[in-house]
């Protein structure tokens, strides 16, 4: 993966990069004991969603948004639901809010134990990927699975199925599941529970690079817990804004070597979304198990070292479970499955968290529904600058580590992000020159 | 490598992902799996790379750029037996909306600098540009049903997979009728089943995300949505969306768009 050019010249590259959700290559150019130059290369093709959402009616973006994600479905159908129903004037019930919670949980436990174990344990342990690191670790590897097989079993009970459910629409759901459907879950949440709490403790004991980001975090709050389904955009130098406010304060650029825009906040300061920013700025709004957890992995009330987010990512899936068993607990049944969305003509805004971070969706509909302009922001695509940046300060210090252990690193350090380059992959419209 | 295992290799194109996500989500299955095959090229999962020639290549999404058109060339090249998984290897996928825009008008008026990047007019499937063994169905694939093909070809047979309808599946689900009973527009009759009739059980109609059975007659459907009274336009867009450009899907489409008029095409 890694060759030598001149005496002192070095490229350290990942082409393409593994173990990550969708087609991209890392380029670290090193010239005479200096980093030159740091590249994330998008090659995954644009798919031109916010072109094609034009002149599609305003019931179909959470089905169609959704194919934006195979990993994150449900956030596309999450913010695209909220910022359909803002532009139409509409709130969901508090079942249908509560549904849309615990589905969303489904997601994170699915997507953040697919990273944990999968994608990302194997750089912790030296392994080219699970299925090696199984040879060894099968035990590990088992209980991933077993912890991610709970989250989809929940998105495929609430949703329908676990990639692409069919449950969702404007307004709601087109179903209802009964209390005794979602009680005959339960202990596969509890016993994927307990084995998330014991995943926290294994993870804290990894090795971490000393490395700490000093990047502004961003993320949603909300008077409800910790962040999924909406609140309002805070930031940790203080800031705080509505959800309406984002579009104006995240400015994306277009970069010639990607496919993906870069998010910088008022169009100059890198920031970062997803699991650390969250917990950063929330980590008071975690349920006592989950905090629990994080103490007892020498977390405090923030974390900046982002080799420690699998740290992070494993308290979120505590989280994650343990809230969906409160949902569950607190399930009546009996309430209508969606409220009345009629088409308004204006402009809505929804931003959720994703698994790997806060996803922006805006539409301006006209007076019968249909969709003149579409605006999506994703999370990997807010993180791509500082990505760059990460790797940038991380690698300078460390030259003199042999190139493999070196591009091994640099990939951690991409990894760390869980970046999902399909999402991050496809043009925004909101910067129009030279026309 | 191995002489023992036949090699897997796992492709991506223009895709969202969910269909190999699906082979991950084999969670009973995927050691066993890895056992029986070996992994040889999946950068998704692993960094390990064994080169080829390959057994079995397994390709999710479509061709969209002149560099993909190349690359898939060389894929069927280095595989014995190619199988294309999902809608977009199938058909094209969601993204093959700009099958009818004009893409270049797209990028004017979409995109800061159209320079940077390199994008075809159109978005195919997989068997527009080399041959292919398998095509499995689905937006997204079926779990099932692809354990069923890998499980074939490993074996060394024909996969199992049934062409009837989704309304089929109802059927022997007992799912009762959402057009029938609630005059709920729904594209069961001419959609290929494998999803095990999901929408219809969740009380909504189906979608098309396995896209048009063998006999889909999908003129048929067409009026009967018509006079169950969707407008014009909506007939346009329940064809048009993750299987748009299969031909049944794409003909029925175009057949309601001339009672549109230019206006319904040309959105603001």
């Amino acid at each position: 993966m890694t060759h030598k050019m001149s005496s002192g010249d070095h490229v350290l590259k990942a082409d393409p990069l593994a173990r990550v959700e969708g087609e991209g290559a890392m380029f670290v150019r090193v010239s005479e004991g200096e980093v030159t130059d740091i590249e994330l290369n998008i090659f995954e093709p644009p798919r031109f969603f916010e072109a094609f959402l034009r002149g599609r009616a305003y019931t179909e973006p959470p089905d169609i948004t959704a194919r934006i994600c195979g990993i994150c479905p449900v956030a596309y159908q999450m913010s695209s639901c909220a910022a359909i129903e803002d532009a139409c004037g509409v709130a969901v019930t508090e079942p249908i809010g509560q549904l849309r919670r615990l589905l969303y949980c489904g997601e994170w436990i699915e997507s953040h134990a697919l990273h944990i174990f999968l994608l990302h344990a194997p750089d912790f342990l030296g392994y080219d990927g699970a299925v090696e690191m199984a040879a060894d670790h099968r035990d590990l590897v088992e209980q991933g699975l077993s912890i991610k097989k709970a989250g989809n079993a929940l998105m495929t009970l609430v949703g329908g199925r676990a990639v692409h459910p069919v449950n969702v629409k404007v307004g709601g759901f087109y179903r209802m599941p009964s209390p005794a459907e979602l009680m005959a879950i339960r202990p596969q949440l509890e016993q994927a529970l307990e084995r998330a709490v014991a995943t926290v403790q294994l993870v804290s004991g990894f090795d971490f690079p000393d490395f700490e980001q000093t990047q502004e975090y961003v993320a949603l709050r909300s008077p409800h817990g910790y962040p999924l389904e909406g609140g309002t955009v805070v930031t940790s130098s203080g800031r705080s804004f509505s959800v309406a406010e984002f579009g104006e304060v995240a400015v994306e650029e277009h970069v010639a070597r990607s496919n993906a825009l870069h998010a910088h906040l008022d169009g100059r300061t890198n920031y970062v979304v997803g699991p650390l920013a969250r917990y950063t700025l929330n980590h008071d709004q975690l349920s006592p198990l989950a905090q629990q957890a994080a103490r007892e992995a020498g977390l405090g009330a923030k974390c900046r070292n982002p080799f420690q987010s699998i740290v992070v990512r494993a308290v979120e899936l505590v989280y994650a479970l343990d809230e969906s068993i409160r949902l569950i607990d607190g399930w009546a049944g009996g309430a209508e499955a969606s409220v009345a969305v009629p088409p308004t003509a204006g402009t809505g805004h929804g931003a959720t968290e994703a698994p790997r971070g806060l996803l922006y969706h805006r539409y301006r509909l006209a007076d019968d529904g249909t969709i003149e302009d579409a605006v999506i922001v994703p999370p990997t695509s807010q993180n791509l600058a500082s990505i760059e940046e990460d790797l940038r300060k991380f690698v300078q210090p460390r030259l003199h580590l042999p190139h493999d252990e070196l591009t091994l690193q640099c990939e951690q350090a991409v990894r760390n992000y869980d970046p999902c380059i399909s999402c991050a992959t496809h043009f925004l419209d909101l910067t129009v020159d030279g026309r | 490598m191995s002489a023992d295992r036949p090699t897997l290799a796992v492709w991506k194109f223009a895709s969202c992902d969910g269909c190999q996500l699906t082979i991950l989500n084999c969670e009973d299955e995927l050691i066993p799996l890895a056992g029986a095959v070996q992994i040889a090229y999946f950068p998704e999962a692993t960094r390990g790379v064994v080169d080829g020639p390959y057994d079995v290549s397994l390709v999710e999404g479509s061709v969209t750029t002149p560099h993909d058109a190349e690359r898939i060339q060389e894929i069927r090249k280095s595989s014995k037996l190619l199988v294309t998984i999902g809608a977009c290897a199938t058909s094209g996928g969601i993204q093959a909306l700009r099958n009818f825009a004009d893409v270049a008008e797209y990028r004017s008026i979409v995109y800061a600098h159209p320079e940077y990047l390199s994008t075809l007019d159109h978005s195919t499937g997989i068997a527009e540009h080399v041959a292919v063994d398998f095509e499995l169905r689905g937006c997204p694939v079926d779990k099932h049903q692809l354990l069923e093909v890998l499980t074939a070809l490993v074996s060394g047979r024909r996969p199992q997979i049934p062409a009837y309808s989704v309304c089929v599946e109802c059927k022997r689900r007992g799912t009762v009728c959402v057009t029938v009973a609630h005059g709920t527009p729904c594209l069961g009759p001419v959609t290929q089943a494998g999803c095990g009739a999901l929408c219809p059980t969740y009380s909504r109609g189906c979608y098309g995300c396995f896209g048009p059975q063998d006999t889909a007659n999908a003129a048929s459907l067409g009026d009967q949505l018509v006079d169950l009274g969707m407008p014009q336009r909506d007939v346009v867009r329940v064809f048009r969306t993750f299987n748009a450009a299969s031909p049944a899907f794409h003909a029925e489409s175009e057949r309601h768009e001339p009672a549109l008029g230019k206006a319904g095409r040309e959105q603001p």
